[in-house]
């Protein structure tokens, strides 16, 4: 009897949480961000392609499918480390076959070199180069991300990548970087 | 209002949280007046010396300038002008070492004093009552006045509010221990001060103005009272001494009671600050018409024998400064413009005074001890009882230290006003406010990116959504062209007279053909409709170039333009560079590519002295072409250059067939050579030729060229296969070389040169070869048999020929010379 | 000519964390002293135990972590752990007790929570607390003053017995506690407790010789050694008042209440401040800026809470002394209280 007792007990008490925590689950349900999102956001939005994919979103697609976290070049570690807290893995070094030196670089056009092809228009992923067929064309430096996928379609190698250069106002206070002349 | 003033009345102020005492050392240099300096030799003015933009120049190397002459303009508000401290010559306008912590350069002015002190024309104004408010503040705007206390805000933002403040303050609590430079200029010009101060009434009509000082400058406070008696509304509050007094902020508490809100400027209060050493340059700029020129600078410190304040130029050299009041550099010297707490060490003694510049300060050792390496954090909480700011320094660094930048911003760290009161009281040394500059810099530079990032999303979304309805766009029209056609198609079986129709169809056809070809290469079909043929062979070309730069295959170029000189210079430029650069990646191929570089170079100045003169003979249209051709040319050449870079590697293994290489090498030089030297020639024959057999003459230079140097290339690499090859060349070479000779006296007649020259562009090997003995030959027997077979020519072809080998023997003795001498 | 850059500020307050423990250190002599005196050569026999057990425990898991040894050693922080070991272990307790305790304190609560300013428990009442559980028995014999010893115990003899458990002449330390009418001797608080679970009232168990004539011989003294030093500490301005002051207010406040509302049953708030470690632990080991609150507010809260914490447990616990249970307890609140006692910040309308 007592035994009975105990089973009808625990197992009202146990229907019960249930019934609670399934309501629960219903009723505070959490609409976040889904996954693919938030990856998407901690990206840098270079929308290079050095990772494989055409962009940064089809890039948080395949992660939130079970991609490498780490090819993301531009990003580098740092964006490795978030997305790894994010999805709560293992941060991974950066994949070799991905590891390029990602300075913050801005594309420039060699105007006299530029035939006015086009190409380099096509190939941008954010629209930041202007011109028409047969004129010169030019970056809009702010607009640039930096992703060099203009340099290759380029017929006449007129564009190169030119390192953002460091202004007193950027500056990071590394003092550590500053070289001490050196006088007699 | 009425307690505050109360309290004010009664000297009886407010305390803010924390802040500390450190020795205050002013003793050095409070007992002596301002002294005047020598001139410097000369002078370095950069010209970004505050918070905003440098403004624009005036002045370019060699002007002579007057002393007060304005060097740069301002073009907004947030950029003040600078002026000319003295009469001289500008000796130069670059980079230089600017006052910054980075220790980075800026454009500067240099300034050499001619030591004649001659002024610009100057307007006195006995009575600045006369001016009108905008005037004033346009004054104070063109006199280039900045805050002088730290951050060097333009004044003249600051005093250009609708009047009616509740408070001006002005800050003469000069808290930083050493710093004496307000103490000073308030016991000497008084009474020019309380004429500043005066100015500004007028201009902002504030309730009460409350100047702050510390209780540690008895004399000062004397000479403002006594200079202030005649100006009730003129309150001297003297505070108690404690370090950050001097902080806007901070005297705004300890004055009126009040916090100005995390985010906002004092004027919300009805607050202003200025310092009084800005008070004291509006008064020289409204009164005597004397633009910010100079400041009084504590030159101070125990590594100086006699530390002074002084009267500095703006634009003095810090090195003249410490010169003059007996600098001994001591071991581990550091030099800080501003005060101990707040200044920032230089890297060179050469960087210059500026509008901002209070203090230098050179300490020694024992004096000020360099930082001790910084021990674990104990969590004493010392600092955060010395926060003025009540911040929680010991989270602050933790969190800076994990760089969990959002646990910093909950923090406040941006209220942080990086007195650096923590780091101070910090027994574990850590230099703290160090890491909150770092993690402030990474957050703002975070929030850039995050921007940037944003605004690259939307563009590549915005771009995706475009291209998604160009291509719905065209397929729409390609239904449409169909159904036009099937509907033309029925109805011209249906109707005898369809002639409009067809009309329409030819028209939509048309249309169609250009639209298309306007989108294979990404132009917008605006062509003007000039010259339909020219614009197809500009498509054609285009189109070439690009298989060109996808296939490997060496399709030559298709000869059908007639102008094609700047192709010629072009490919050969192109070609020069990319071999330069392949060189310099490539350490393996150095060995057997060194010969090429000297060539390199010289048919680089070869191609640019032809080049120009070209340039200028050719038609709008023929540049066009001459583009697209240089286009080629180019991908062409970048290809080459890689497959080359590849093929490096094995020529380093082939080191047994050296002596083979060598030779083909030789060959190779050779042909360059040759190259080198024809467009020497060029230009005795732009004069002889008639136009069209100049361009045809070049079209097939550039040609020849482009293919022996392919074929050189491919021989370097295929080294073993030339073995053979080797052997069987004399054979080749000679009725290659008639037929190259045939190939050059060809040039005048165009109906035979394009035949010809078609006839080489298939890719296969056998025609391939055939060109690259032509080349061969060019290149070996260039200097002997060229002037022979000339003879046979007319007079004017003989003339050219004998120009062309003449060069090209000068060319090629050069040249080997070189290479025996290297 | 070479510049050096630095950060600023550039000057600096001469004050570095290892004076300051080593002040620390100084400061607890009169208290010391006054055990001393009272308690005989065991005090001083502990203290170098402790102290030489905890630097050795200090220099080895530092070599264990591969970290600077020397620099470490030398910020005096393992001594002061072992000095306030020795203070709170019984005279006569047998020398292991003492070497588990600061070899614990060091190893376990500092080293493996990340070293200096890492520890979340203070290491001192930690393995005081960890001894005390384990070993109640040694933890607890406390000799009474030498006043009321039949023998005074010379230095030697405490060594031996400190040592081996017996002295030369072979009297266990349950001999040696023995009174002089025969009685085993507890310290104050654990005989008014005894007294008081018993039915007699606080008069009634001042009888007992321990007390003295004003609140437990001997104690009182060492209380107020061990309050001159603090005090000096604070003129110092190496502690922070604040956590004394709220402390000793908050004890006196509820031990008030308490004494209003049953006055038989409750010591006075007299007794509570001078028997004890009250003052070793309102003065040295709250204070111990490590694992104390690092807020204004969040200090005061945090005293307040140990001192109702020590209360409550002298009242009511099965422990006579509660200044160990009390300091973890409120260690491990520390995290809680700074977070919600943070200041507000400048130009800020509340705290966010």
């Amino acid at each position: 009897m007592e035994i009975l007792i105990s089973i009808l007990v625990f197992g009202l008490l146990a229907s019960g949480f249930g019934a609670l925590l399934g309501y629960a689950s219903v009723r505070f349900k959490v609409e976040g961000d889904p996954l693919v999102e938030q990856i998407d956001a901690l990206l840098p939005q270079t929308q290079c392609g050095q990772c494989g994919y055409p962009g940064c979103k089809p890039y948080a697609d395949a992660v939130a499918n079970g991609e490498a976290i780490n090819k993301c070049a531009p990003g580098g570690d740092d964006t490795i480390k978030k997305i790894a807290d994010l999805m709560g893995v293992e941060v991974q070094p950066l994949d070799e076959n991905h590891s390029v030196d990602n300075t913050p670089k801005v594309a420039f056009v060699i105007e006299e070199d530029c035939i006015g092809c086009t190409k380099c228009i096509q190939a941008c992923p954010v629209d930041a180069i202007t011109g028409a067929a047969k004129v010169m064309h030019t970056i809009i430096a702010d607009e640039c991300t930096g992703c060099d996928l203009c340099v290759d379609p380029c017929p006449v190698d007129c564009i190169i990548m030119i390192p953002i250069k460091q202004t007193p106002e950027t500056w990071q206070w590394d003092l550590q970087s500053i070289d001490v002349v050196q006088i007699d | 209002m009425d307690s505050v003033l109360e309290r004010i009345n009664k000297n009886h102020f407010w305390k803010f949280p924390g802040g500390i005492h450190p020795p205050e050392q002013k003793f050095l240099t409070n007992d002596k007046p301002i002294k005047n300096l020598r001139l410097p030799k000369e002078l370095i003015l950069p010209l970004k010396q505050h918070i905003g933009n440098g403004g624009e120049l005036l002045v370019k190397t060699g002007d002579k300038v007057l002393k007060g002459q304005a060097l740069t303009r301002s073009d907004n508000p947030m950029s003040v002008p600078i002026h000319a401290p003295t009469s001289g010559t500008i000796s130069a306008i670059k980079n230089s070492i600017i006052a910054h912590p980075s220790g980075m350069s800026e454009l500067c002015v240099f300034l050499t004093p001619d030591g004649q002190e001659t002024w610009v024309a100057r307007n006195i104004v006995e009575n600045f009552y006369s001016l009108s408010k905008k005037n004033i503040v346009e004054k104070i705007a063109d006199a280039g006045i900045a805050g002088m206390g730290g951050a060097g805000f333009p004044t003249s933002i600051k005093v250009n509010t609708s009047p009616g403040l509740k408070y001006l303050i002005i800050n003469a609590a000069e808290c930083e221990p050493y710093i004496t430079a307000d103490d000073l200029l308030i016991r000497e010009h008084s009474s020019a001060i309380i004429n500043g101060i005066d100015i500004l009434n007028h201009l902002l009509e504030p309730e009460i103005i409350l100047i702050g000082i510390e209780d540690n400058k008895p004399q000062a406070i004397a000479a403002l009272q006594a200079a202030s008696q005649k100006n009730d509304k003129i309150k001297v509050c003297v505070l108690p001494t404690k370090y950050p007094t001097g902080g806007e902020k901070q005297l705004i508490q300890a004055l009126t009671g009040q916090e100005v809100p995390s985010g906002v400027l004092p004027l919300s209060l009805g607050v202003v600050v200025q310092n009084i050493a800005t008070v004291f340059s509006i008064s020289e700029a409204i009164i005597n018409d004397i633009p910010l020129l100079r400041r009084v600078v504590t030159v101070t410190g125990q590594a100086l024998q006699k530390p002074q304040n002084v009267w500095a130029l703006i634009g003095t050299p810090i090195q003249h400064l410490v010169e003059q009041c007996g600098f001994n550099e001591t071991e581990q010297q550091r030099v800080i413009m501003g005060g101990p707490l707040m200044g920032f060490a230089l890297p060179t003694l050469q960087v210059p005074v500026v509008k901002t510049t209070n203090c230098i300060l050179a300490p020694t050792n024992i004096e000020i001890s360099p930082a001790s390496k910084e021990l674990e954090c104990i969590r004493c909480g010392q600092c955060s009882d010395a926060c003025p700011s009540s911040l929680l320094p010991q989270e602050l660094q933790w969190q800076a230290k994990a760089k969990e930048f959002d646990k910093l911003e909950e923090l406040n760290l941006f209220d942080c006003i990086e007195c650096g009161a923590c780091a101070y009281v910090c027994p574990s040394q850590i230099p703290l406010v160090q890491y909150y500059r770092v993690a402030k810099a990474e957050i703002r530079h975070n929030r850039v990116q995050d921007f940037k990032a944003d605004r690259a999303k939307l563009r590549f979304e915005a771009r995706k959504v475009r291209l998604e309805k160009e291509k719905v766009a065209r397929e729409e029209k390609h239904q449409k062209a169909l159904a036009a056609r099937k509907a033309a198609a029925k109805t011209s079986e249906g109707q005898a007279n369809n002639s409009a129709i067809a009309a329409a169809l030819a028209r939509v056809k048309a249309k169609k053909a250009q639209g298309g070809e306007a989108e294979t290469t990404g132009i917008d079909s605006s062509v003007d409709g000039g010259d339909v043929k020219s614009r197809a062979a500009q498509a054609i070309a285009r189109a070439k170039a690009k298989k060109a730069a996808q296939q490997t295959t060496s399709t030559p170029v298709t000869v059908e333009s007639d102008s094609k000189s700047q192709a010629a210079a072009a490919i050969a430029r192109v070609k020069a560079k990319k071999l330069a650069k392949e060189q310099a990646a490539q350490a393996a191929s150095e060995i057997t590519e060194e010969i090429v570089k000297p060539e390199v170079a010289k048919s680089k100045v070869a191609k640019s002295k032809t080049a120009e003169p070209e340039v200028v003979k050719l038609s709008p249209a023929d540049e066009k072409k001459a583009k697209a051709k240089a286009a080629v040319a180019k991908a062409k050449a970048k290809k080459l250059a890689k497959e080359q870079a590849a093929k490096a590697v094995t020529e380093i293994t082939e080191e047994a067939v050296k002596p083979e290489i060598a030779k083909s090498k030789a060959a190779k030089s050779k042909v360059a050579k040759s190259k080198v030297a024809e467009p020497e020639t060029a230009e005795p024959e732009v004069v002889k030729l008639s136009p069209a057999d100049e361009k045809k003459a070049k079209a097939k230079a550039a040609v020849a060229k482009a293919k022996a140097k392919k074929l050189a290339k491919e021989q370097a690499a295929q080294a073993a296969s030339e073995i053979t090859e080797e052997t069987v060349k004399p054979e080749v070479a000679k009725p290659k070389a008639a037929k190259s000779k045939v190939a050059e006296p060809e040039t005048a007649e165009p109906e035979t040169a394009e035949p010809e020259i078609a006839k080489l562009s298939p890719a296969d090997e056998k025609k391939a070869k055939i060109a690259k003995a032509i080349t061969k030959a060019k290149a070996n027997k260039s200097s002997v048999s060229k002037p022979s077979s000339s003879i046979s020519d007319d007079d004017k072809k003989k003339k050219i020929s004998a120009a062309i080998s003449k060069a090209k023997a000068k060319k090629a003795t050069a040249t080997i010379n070189k290479e025996e001498s290297e | 000519m070479t510049f050096w850059i630095a950060s600023s500020p550039h000057n600096h307050i001469k004050a570095a964390t290892p004076s300051l423990m080593r002040f620390v250190i100084m400061a607890a002599i009169p208290g010391v002293f006054a055990q001393w005196y009272f308690f005989g050569w065991g005090t001083i026999v502990q203290i170098a135990l402790a102290i030489l057990f905890a630097v050795l425990a200090e220099i080895t898991f530092l070599a264990i972590r591969d970290k600077n040894i020397k620099s470490q050693i030398t910020d005096f922080s393992a001594v002061l752990t072992g000095l306030l070991i020795g203070i709170s272990v019984p005279s006569l307790a047998p020398w292991w007790i003492t070497a588990i305790g600061s070899i614990f304190a060091i190893g376990v609560v500092k080293q493996l929570y990340g070293g200096l300013g890492f520890n979340l428990f203070n290491p001192a009442m930690a393995a005081y607390v960890l001894l005390l559980i384990s070993f109640p028995l040694q933890m607890t014999s406390w000799q009474p003053v030498n006043s009321l010893l039949v023998d005074d115990i010379s230095f030697f003899n405490n060594l031996w017995l400190v040592l081996t458990g017996y002295t030369w002449e072979g009297f266990s330390v349950e001999q040696i506690r023995m009174s002089v009418d025969g009685i085993t001797m507890a310290t104050p608080l654990d005989t008014l407790k005894t007294d008081l679970t018993l039915g007699l009232t606080v008069n009634e168990s001042f009888a007992n010789p321990v007390f003295g004539e004003f609140i437990g011989l001997g104690w009182e003294w060492v209380n107020i050694g061990f309050l001159l030093g603090g005090l000096l500490l604070i003129a110092k301005k190496a502690i922070d008042w604040v956590i004394p002051a709220s402390f000793l207010g908050s004890l006196l406040i509820f031990s008030f209440i308490a004494y209003t509302i049953s006055p038989d049953s409750s010591a006075s708030t007299m007794f509570h401040w001078l028997s004890g470690g009250t003052m070793l632990g309102a003065f040295f080991i709250l204070t111990d800026p490590v694992s104390a609150a690092t807020t204004k507010k969040g200090r005061v809260l945090y005293a307040a809470l140990a001192a109702l914490l020590v209360y409550l447990i002298r009242k009511f616990g099965g422990y006579p002394d509660a200044i160990a249970f009390a300091v973890l307890l409120c260690n491990m609140a520390v995290p809680l209280i700074d977070q919600y006692c943070r200041p507000r910040t400048y130009g800020h309308k509340g705290v966010n």
